[in-house]
């Protein structure tokens, strides 16, 4: 389905790796004592909190079918009982499970 | 943390409760990759050149789409300019290390290594040996990775689709957006991302996501210079 050159491919990701190695060193490598304008420090503090949920809504609202996409209410519940699980627990491992085991059981009992 | 040793593998037991979900979700961007056609070695090479899950999982559907390099680099970028900001919040652990190390600290640094790190320890406080617990954080999720991704390339297809697995991406992100979430404006920014990404689900090669996380970050810096009076209730 790659239809690239070989060579063209491995070009595309030395430089997504030499884009994504440059974000990570931004501020690591800089000399100690620089200054960062303060217009980018703030701007910097909600960059999670609008990539990862702009990441997470489309896996969850709808799943890629070869088809297309499909509206996934299953996926959307879990995804809820998931959310409050993190928020209550802060577990990574409980976050999984809760979301994970609802996706399965409404699979296996669920009405649709 | 008396010794780099110590500090070595507290770093490795705080990182094991996320082996479970970036193993699944490992072993989904190989299976991705294999259904998509690439080859093995590329998806190896990506893995350990790139090292950063997400944008792994959306370069390889955007290259399975045969979509425009820059896209493929600028999608890339989007997705791991959260990495610029654990950048800033780690940067003050390192400052005396040689830059040669700083380097290598920057290709090894992810979501799960600014949250341990910077829970751990405090910048204004002693950091002894934060050097070696971040290795022992890193070199953990390396591994993982490395042998999560390596399996699903051969194995991953064998997993039946019903099982649902790939839901666990977006519920790595979740866990992580949850601990990222720490002020109003914070829900606020997410929020809007949220509705973003949801309306433009279905714009061909993930432009949504680009558009949304692009959008969503705008809001954010514009709220965050509004004068203090207007943000309270």
């Amino acid at each position: 389905m790659i239809v690239l050159a070989d060579w063209q491919n491995w070009l595309l990701i030395v430089a997504g790796g030499i884009v994504t190695l440059a974000i990570r060193a931004s501020f690591m490598v800089l000399p100690a004592g620089t200054r960062v304008p303060a217009v980018l420090q703030r701007s910097l503090k909600y960059v999670a909190a609008a990539v990862l949920p702009a990441l997470i809504v489309p896996d969850v609202l709808f799943r890629e079918l070869a088809t297309g996409q499909t509206f996934n209410a299953y996926r959307i519940v879990s995804a809820l009982v998931a959310t409050l699980v993190a928020l209550g627990t802060r577990s990574i491992i409980g976050t999984l499970a809760a979301g994970m085991a609802t996706l399965w059981l409404l699979k296996w009992w669920g009405p649709f | 943390m008396d010794t780099p040793r110590s500090a070595f593998f507290l770093g490795v037991r705080d990182q094991a409760p996320t082996i479970p979900g970036n193993l699944t979700f490992g072993m989904i961007v190989g299976a991705a990759s294999s259904a998509a056609g690439m080859d093995p070695w590329l998806s190896m090479g990506m893995s350990i050149i790139v090292f950063a899950g997400a944008a792994q999982l959306v370069a390889i559907q955007l290259m399975a789409q045969h979509a425009p390099a820059a896209i493929v680099v600028l999608s890339i970028a989007i997705v791991n300019l959260r990495m610029a900001m654990y950048s800033a919040a780690v940067a003050p652990f390192f400052r005396h290390l040689p830059v040669a190390r700083r380097w290598l600290f920057s290709y090894l640094l992810t979501d799960h290594a600014f949250a341990l790190t910077t829970a751990r320890f405090a910048p204004d406080r002693e950091v002894e040996n934060c050097d070696a617990y971040y290795l022992g954080v890193t070199a953990t999720m390396w591994c993982t990775w490395q042998l999560s991704v390596a399996t699903g390339l051969f194995a991953g297809l064998l997993v039946p689709a019903s099982w649902s697995l790939d839901f666990a991406v977006p519920l790595v992100f979740l866990s992580l957006a949850v601990t990222a979430l720490q002020t109003r404006l914070h829900w606020q920014v997410a929020l809007v991302a949220g509705l973003a990404a949801a309306a433009t689900a279905a714009w061909p090669m993930r432009l949504g996501l680009v558009a949304s996380a692009g959008v969503a970050i705008a809001f954010g810096a514009w709220r965050a210079f509004q004068p203090v009076a207007q943000e309270s209730p």
